[in-house]
């Protein structure tokens, strides 16, 4: 298992740096100019500085090459940093100063950091900023969506045709179909703008520091939770339904039956740990689309998460954000991915890695 | 059998349909036996007869539905099975009752270890701490002739061969000591060798543990190794029922007969040809009005086409279900003349 993990890091090198290179590429060949947006009166001498001074003077190789060591050589280095003083895990370490600010003036020795053409400011300061909107939002949504799918899936499958099953089936139908633009918008409709239960705006300044504003951020959590917890409670119970059915029929479950084993141990033990091993694969792949921000939702409840981020960056012409972002999408796709291999093979022993 | 000894297993008219797309199979009917205890009964019988579904009916293990049992009395240890509730059944089965099913490759969960599915049985229902199990379970496996029997526990069904697969389901048929083991087919899917080694096992395991056994099978020779008594099935009807000498020396029914006749010798006399049975076995949309057997049979009669035979004693202890006899053939010389032995 060791030996494959290490081969599948191995071989997801060469992955990623493609998957680079083709983003930057393909955001080199896209039109627009950074400096687009700046006041007409500003003379055109300046507005080629002001280019060079973004990093655009440079042959496309050239900066494609700063940007590799940016986003792999510097920004790892102030995360460390910034883990060793101030985050409360590693926090007990002796600090680290790995990375060398350029505010310094020594621009030979400096590092220099990935920088929002828009914000002026490290494109990854931004997205830690981002991150908790969308780690509250996106994936709470994604928790209650799993502990809702797998038990709706189980019962559906065990009590296949029930009334309960297709009522389920019905829903998920909606959920399926329903695009969030329009469950979200519809959601604001009855519920803040008729009933006046919820903030149809989700305030992203708001502190959570006692019980009151912790009731505060649930209430105004819970329609973009429901709107993405309908979409992915739909797809996970789906995909939970049609595992156990394979299962059921299984001639191992008669056998469980003949041995005199409960209907509970048959069908949550026997049944479920066998149906499990796809679905499990399937919520692991799903988790890069949590980091990715639920771009719409986000939009609709003004949740100013990563998803939010993106579609400015991409308005903007901020190039080194949208690039980043893309790009850390794709590292956790490519992660995820071997996590979902290796959950597989733990969790069926007819897999085996090596 | 013992005389005035009482059956472990009463079965009595029982009746299961299928509700299917194209209508209801009755793939069940009528069919009554009973088991003494440390009896080996051979059931045999074409494939679709309704062998697996009489027994997997005795103790409920169809799936309903699309299984309906629609008739008949289980009786064992004085209860009758098929009224039974959910609760009492599940302590019989795997406790009273053990089960081995037809196939060997599928029958066991592919993510659990042999060992926790050997233990699960041992631990609902006789209560054993996991270490009592565990020893016991070992034991089974060495009962069963599995080499190395402490550290295959660990193992998964996919690191057993099919032969070993089938041994260790019988190990879980047997955990619990069961007064009564159903055996489906449990030695088709092998090859000889395994299969023979298999048959001294349930020789020995017999002797040994006592408990009747019920043994469904194709192959007549494995029949007339093992077995004390044999019931024939043809259309999910008994067609006859003997103690195993008789059926060989005097089989009754044409079907019986027939299927004796497709079966090759390897020594004695060799037969000029292999018969085989014209014709196929039938799918039986509604009970039967008429002997199922009749488009296959050399003897049929006008009578066979009105009329389900039902099963009527040839001999002590020996039926069959049929209107024909050898008997009247032999008397009857000009019939036989102008017949099919010409
Ligand atoms: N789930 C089902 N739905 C409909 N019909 C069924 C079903 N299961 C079994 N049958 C029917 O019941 C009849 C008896 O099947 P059964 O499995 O008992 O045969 P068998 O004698 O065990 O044959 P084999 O020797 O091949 O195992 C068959 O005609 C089959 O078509
Ligand atoms: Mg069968």
């Amino acid at each position: 298992m060791l030996n494959y993990t290490i081969r599948r890091l191995i071989l997801a090198v060469p992955t990623l740096l493609f998957i680079a290179l083709t983003i930057f590429l393909l955001l080199e060949l896209a039109p627009g100019d950074p400096v687009a947006h700046m006041p007409l009166t500003i003379p055109p001498e300046v507005r080629e500085l002001m280019r060079k001074a973004l990093g655009l003077g440079e042959p496309v190789h050239i900066r494609f090459w700063k940007w590799l060591v940016q986003f792999f050589w510097v920004e790892p280095q102030v995360f460390i940093d910034w883990l060793t003083t101030k985050s409360a895990i590693a926090g007990i370490l002796p600090d680290t100063q790995f990375y060398v600010s350029c505010a310094g003036g020594d621009l030979a020795t400096c590092d220099a950091r990935i920088l929002s053409w828009q914000f002026r400011s490290p494109v990854m300061d931004i997205v830690l900023q981002r991150l908790p909107q969308t780690l509250w939002v996106v994936g709470t949504a994604y928790l209650v969506a799993i502990v809702i799918a797998i038990p709706v899936g189980v019962y559906s499958a065990y009590r296949q045709y029930s009334w309960f099953d297709n009522a389920g089936t019905f829903i998920t139908m909606v959920g399926f179909s329903v695009p969030p633009f329009f469950s979200g918008v519809l959601v604001i409709v009855i519920f803040s703008v008729q009933l006046g239960w919820f903030p149809s705006i989700y305030d992203t300044t708001h502190r959570v520091t006692d019980w009151d504003s912790f009731v505060f951020q649930l209430r105004q959590m819970v329609m973009p939770v429901m709107v993405l917890a309908l979409q992915i409670t739909s797809q996970i119970s789906r995909f939970m339904r049609a595992s156990m059915l394979d299962n059921l029929n299984q001639d191992y479950v008669r056998t469980a039956r003949a041995k005199g084993m409960t209907e509970p141990t048959v069908v949550l033990v026997h049944v479920l740990r066998n149906s499990m091993i796809p679905v499990v694969t399937v919520i692991a792949l799903g988790i890069p689309s949590i980091f990715g921000g639920a771009i719409i939702t986000e939009q609709v409840f003004k949740v100013n998460g990563i998803g939010e981020m993106l579609i400015k960056a991409i308005e903007a012409n901020d190039i080194p954000t949208v690039q980043t972002l893309t790009f850390i999408f794709a590292v956790l796709i490519v992660v995820f991915n071997l996590i979902a291999d290796l959950l597989y093979g733990i969790l069926d022993p007819r897999i085996r890695y090596d | 059998m013992p005389a005035g000894a009482q059956p472990i297993l009463d079965v009595k008219g029982l009746r299961t349909v299928f509700a299917t797309r194209q209508g209801e199979v009755h793939a069940v009917n009528s069919v009554s036996f009973d088991l003494y205890p440390g009896e080996l009964l051979g059931v045999v019988g074409e494939s679709g007869s309704g062998k697996s579904v009489t027994m997997m009916s005795l103790i409920g293990l169809l799936p309903s539905p699309p299984a309906e049992v629609r008739e008949g009395q289980v009786l064992f240890e004085g209860i009758d099975l098929l009224k039974a509730d959910a609760e009492t059944l599940r302590r019989i089965r795997g406790a009273r009752i053990g089960f081995v099913f037809q196939d060997p490759m599928t029958s066991l969960n592919p993510v659990f270890t042999v060992g926790f599915q050997l233990m699960e049985p041992l631990r609902k229902h006789m209560g054993m701490t996991k270490a009592q199990a565990r020893a016991r379970a070992r034991e089974l496996l060495e009962l069963v002739g599995i080499p190395d029997a402490g550290r295959r526990l660990d193992d998964y069904p996919h690191q057993f061969s099919g032969g070993m697969r089938q041994r260790v389901m019988i190990a879980i048929a047997l955990a619990c000591d069961p007064k009564v083991l159903i055996a489906d087919e449990p030695t088709t899917a092998l090859d000889v060798t395994i299969q023979a080694q298999i048959l001294e096992l349930i020789k020995e395991l017999r002797q040994k543990l006592g408990m009747a056994i019920i043994w469904i099978t194709h192959d007549l020779g494995v029949v007339a190794e093992i077995a004390d008594r044999v019931i024939v099935m043809y259309g999910g009807q008994i067609v006859e029922q003997a103690p195993v000498e008789a059926l060989f020396e005097d089989p009754r029914h044409p079907y019986t007969r027939a299927h004796l006749q497709t079966v090759p010798h390897v020594r004695g006399p060799r037969a000029p040809r292999l018969r085989v049975i014209e014709g196929q076995p039938p799918i039986l949309g509604a009970p039967p009005t008429a002997c199922p057997f009749r488009f296959r049979c050399r003897h049929r009669f006008e009578r066979c086409d009105r009329e389900n035979p039902t099963r009527r004693e040839v001999a002590p202890g020996h039926d069959a279900a049929c209107f024909w006899s050898p008997e009247e053939e032999r008397t009857a010389p000009v019939a036989a003349a102008g017949g099919a032995h010409a």
